[in-house]
């Protein structure tokens, strides 16, 4: 690679006028990132057979092309975006593939990592198109309804179509097998952020008292209603498919987003009381669920009733083998975990082969992703910028958590993918459209804010006759004003 | 809203701060315990995954890998399986690990820390040491003619070196292919079911896992004990004994199958086996004496290890009179290995001092440097020199005039005891015939083997069993083997020089 070069090409010293908008850090940061997972690939060869695979050069290269084709196309339309979102998803999307790749080593007949690879390929393009084609998120705006009408019909979708593993959340069109339910979590947190960006002043300041406490003030029904029916509905199909992680992770951000439009405790204690019920009705009823919960309370169960190890005694072994540092990539045994071992328990893999070290890692960068995330939305100026940024992000870290504390054995297990690391071509493509928004969004945050003050810094000029530059030294890092917009803000 | 978002995101931090402890909670504290766990198969795995080291006969391996490039990746092999069967044992994914293969089972699957010169950095860097190596006492030539000698009888030998105490046989038969066992596979369990259940026993090592009653050739442990404690002091005078000789507070009067008991002198009952003769002496040297020098030749031992665990031969030590007198000529509960019977002989064939069995001469790295040598164990003396010179005398004449004709070898002096056990409920079954013998070439200063051979012939007549017949022929095979394995050595280093 030649990143140097590129680098001293793709990154003229910007005119004085214009502030820096830090590209030149995402692309060395790109360069780590596309470096570090070659690394990985490069070792789990050196690991296996004493050499490095063939492919580590053409692999490098893939992936370096669509780090480079993203960072473009950050570069020529959101120039004032966070330099951390790209290179984090793309590490996490190169170090996915080494993961998915060191594991079809142990599956000759069954490769997962090609179609991998070709739906990161099919995610970074539709990230591409996303930055290129979507100047200003308020847009979206626009299709609050429709958002909401394609994310049930995308979530009623898999129903007409046969279950697969016990859980109807496929669909499979010419050979392809597509998780719809991925896609509606970002069109559903769209609708979330625009019905509530929209109405919140009534659902904030209108609504009646709850034991004549002011906390518990509730909002009327007129003004509650289609919301909750939207969530029931959508809650509702998740459970008819069985697939209750989405179905957590879609209440979860219902509840976020919630309290962060109204800002009322009320909100959160209807929404815990009704997660309660509802995780208990749904536990007690649901065979599915209840097995998970005992599973989870009791992981060695199958082995003390002599049947060996479950999958999640397995994943929990896989984990407490890698220790403190791991055992390195390509040693561990974590395919004993057997069914899902690529999509829902990769993280056993990263915990067995990469060690407490590696896993704590991948939690930063998660953590860092999910920072940013909420950064964007502080920095963001309209309401529905700020509810969709804080839903986005908080996306990922309940799907982080939910997978990551199941797999882990901190809460009872739900099937899903881990972001931009498991096998699953819906759930990265949805991830690299959820980092486009993003990236979308922190470019409007911060130059707005760059050209807010340049603006007022050319009317100054022109006030005090031309010593501009002289003047008080700019910040080069524009920091986030938060001190007027807080005062605003009820 | 601000103040909301950042609530949100102290809830997100929250998130992942639990994952993170979790995290460390069950790969750190927690894991022991996992790792630990009886269907956690990392262990099994990791035990499979590099191929085994070799157990060494005679410079040459018996013993093989084969990657079969499944989850347990190594499987074992064997050259002349059934031949070293009692020696090696099996090692199976399935059905676990047997004798050397079990004992030593941690060198030769690398994990032994002394095989490596840093075992720390092992660990760290998760390089394991390749398996090391087993390097055996067994002469082949010898194990070879006690195999064959054998033939398809049931039955064991085990043969010593005297001075050192080297193992150098330990047959059984019928014997195994321990290879079958080796792998996961349907023919394994297939195989094990039928070796297992088998009512031959194939896969009990006789030679050390069963024990036998001795019969007469317990007669050398009680003559011992007779001309230590001064019970005889001439091998040729009259021992003033009757034919038949009741035993001592009963009624029962025990015979002889030979001529000339009455009052015979030890040289001719021990020549002839005269039951009555040796009765009596053990009564007359007392249960204390008799079970001291049956403690000193290695007697109610439960713990010898050649490393292989070998069974407990026992001699009562709380017995009536007349329990004493049958337990004298090897009756009663007297019970032992062929490998306690060989002990004795070596015994004798060592100026009355024993030397500790053992089966493995040193273990190696699998590029060869040493990890431990067993150095022969200090002798301990069972008898007084004179006593061993005396047993020795007689030993001869059993060979040279009496009942261990077939056991003869010329152009060097052998020494042997016959003896024919009576077992079962009322004596009612097929006895087994025994011969422990030891042999010196003519020029050698020490004799170089003492074996011991079983054969408890289930298809033979009862007549026809005896150790002089059935027993003798093999001893004298393995004696052969070792005297000419000896002789050819002995010329190499001449011809060396």
């Amino acid at each position: 690679m030649t990143k140097a070069g590129t680098s001293a090409v793709a990154d003229p010293s910007p005119p004085a006028v214009r502030l820096p908008g830090r590209r030149g850090v995402e692309f060395a940061l790109l360069a780590v990132a596309v470096l570090l997972p070659v690394y990985g690939y490069c070792a789990v060869g050196l690991a296996r057979s004493g050499t490095v695979p063939p492919g580590a050069a053409g692999y490098g290269a893939g992936l370096a092309v669509l780090a480079l084709c993203a960072h473009l196309a950050v570069r020529l339309r959101a120039p004032y975006a966070d330099p951390l979102l790209l290179p984090i998803a793309v590490l996490l999307n190169g170090l996915g593939l080494v993961l998915i790749y060191r594991l079809d080593l142990e599956t000759p007949h069954d490769k997962a990592a090609p179609a991998q690879l070709v739906w990161s390929a099919l995610g970074v393009a539709l990230f591409t198109a996303a930055v290129l084609l979507l100047r200003d998120h308020r847009m979206l705006q626009r299709y609050t309804y429709v958002s909401m009408v394609a994310a049930l019909v995308l979530l009623a979708l898999p129903i007409l179509f046969p279950a697969v593993n016990g859980a109807r959340i496929w669909i499979r069109i010419a050979g392809f097998s597509i998780q719809p339910g991925e896609f509606a979590k970002v069109l559903l947190a769209v609708f979330f952020a625009g019905y509530l960006a929209g109405n919140r002043h009534a659902l904030t300041y209108t609504g009646r008292r709850l034991w004549g406490f002011k906390r518990f003030e509730l909002p009327t029904g007129r003004v509650l209603g289609p919301i909750v029916a939207i969530w029931l509905l959508s809650v509702g199909v998740l459970v008819l498919e069985r697939d209750l992680g989405t179905s957590l992770l879609f209440f979860g951000l219902f509840v976020v987003l919630l309290y962060v439009a109204t800002g009322r405790t009320g909100w959160i204690a209807v929404g815990l009381l009704l997660a309660v019920a509802g995780a208990v009705a749904v536990g007690r009823l649901e065979p599915h669920v209840h097995s998970r919960v005992e599973d989870w309370l009791h992981p060695f169960a199958s082995i003390e009733a002599g049947h060996g190890a479950g999958q999640l005694a397995q994943s929990l072994f896989a984990f407490a083998a890698g220790g403190m540092l791991g055992t390195g990539l390509g040693i561990g045994n974590s395919v004993l975990i057997g069914f899902a071992v690529k999509s829902d328990f990769i993280l056993a893999t990263a915990g067995e082969e990469l060690g407490l070290a590696g896993l704590t890692a991948l939690f930063l960068l998660y953590g860092l992703l999910v920072e940013r995330g909420y950064r964007t939305g502080l920095a963001l100026r309209d309401p529905f910028g700020r509810l969709l940024a804080t839903g986005l992000a908080s996306i990922v870290a309940l799907q982080v958590f939910v997978i990551a504390g199941g797999v882990t054995g901190l809460i009872p297990l739900t099937g899903m993918a881990m972001p931009f690391l498991a096998q699953g071509g819906s759930s990265v493509v949805t991830n690299w459209i959820i980092v486009a928004l993003l990236i979308r969004m922190s470019d409007s945050a911060r130059g707005q804010d760059i050209r807010g003050r340049a603006a007022g810094r050319r009317a100054r000029a022109r006030a005090l006759g031309g010593v501009s530059d002289q003047g008080p030294e700019v910040p080069r890092v524009p920091q986030v004003p938060r001190s007027p917009r807080e005062a605003r803000d009820p | 809203m601000t103040t909301y978002i950042r609530r949100a995101a102290a809830l997100c931090a929250l998130l992942f701060v639990a994952l993170l402890v979790n995290a460390m909670r069950v790969q750190v504290f927690k894991a022991p315990s996992y790792d630990g766990n009886p269907a956690n198969r990392r262990p099994e795995i990791a035990h499979w995954g590099r191929p085994r080291g070799d157990i060494l006969v005679g410079g040459r391996s018996v013993t093989g890998s084969r990657d079969t490039g499944e989850q347990l990746r190594y499987e074992r092999t064997y050259r002349n399986g059934p031949l070293y069967a009692p020696v090696t044992g099996f090692a199976s994914q399935k059905y676990g690990a047997t004798l050397l293969e079990d004992v030593e089972d941690e060198l030769l699957a690398g994990t032994e820390p002394t095989l490596s010169l840093l075992p720390a950095w092992n660990d760290m860097t998760h390089s394991p040491s390749p398996g090391g190596r087993v390097v055996t006492t067994v002469d082949p030539a010898a194990q070879l003619a006690a195999y064959t000698g054998l033939g398809s009888r049931r039955g064991a030998v085990a043969a010593l070196e005297p001075s050192t105490g080297r193992v150098l046989a330990l047959v059984s038969t019928p014997s195994y292919d321990p290879g079958e066992l080796s792998g996961n596979s349907r023919s394994v369990a297939a195989a094990w079911k039928r070796l297992s259940r088998d009512p031959s026993r194939p896969m009990l090592n006789r030679a050390i896992r069963q024990t036998y009653p001795p019969g007469s050739t317990f007669k050398v442990v009680t003559a011992a004990a007779a001309l230590d404690a001064g019970v005889v002091r001439d091998i040729d005078a009259p021992t003033r004994s009757p034919d038949p000789y009741t035993l001592p507070g009963t009624s029962t009067a025990l015979s002889n199958e030979v001529e000339g008991c009455a009052d015979a002198s030890l040289r001719y009952a021990f020549e002839w086996s005269c039951n009555t003769v040796f009765a009596k002496l053990g009564v007359d040297v007392g249960l204390r004496r008799m079970t001291g020098s049956a403690h000193g030749l290695g007697f109610n031992d439960a713990d010898l290890r050649i490393p292989l665990p070998v069974v407990r031969s026992s001699f009562d030590t709380a017995m009536d009179r007349a329990q004493l007198a049958l337990s004298s000529i090897g009756q009663f509960d007297t019970r032992a290995t062929p490998l306690q019977m060989a002990t004795v002989t070596a015994a004798v064939a060592n100026g009355g001092s024993v030397r500790a069995p053992y089966l493995v001469e040193r273990t190696t790295t699998a590029s060869g440097a040493t990890v431990a040598v067993t150095m022969p164990h200090a002798s301990h003396p069972a008898m007084k020199p004179g006593t061993a010179a005396r047993l020795r005398e007689l030993m001869t004449g059993v060979v040279a005039d009496g009942t261990g004709g077939k056991a003869a070898i010329p152009g060097a002096t052998v020494g042997g005891k016959t003896g024919t056990a009576q077992h079962g409920v009322g004596n009612s079954g097929t006895p087994y015939a025994w011969f422990i013998s030891w042999a010196r070439a003519d020029g050698a200063p020490v004799p170089a083997v003492a074996v011991a051979v079983v054969v408890e012939d289930a298809d033979a007549d009862r007549g026809e069993i005896s150790g002089g017949g059935d027993a003798a022929p093999i001893a004298r095979a393995v004696m052969r083997a070792v005297l000419d394995s000896a002789e050819a050595q002995r010329r190499a280093v001449k011809r060396g020089r």
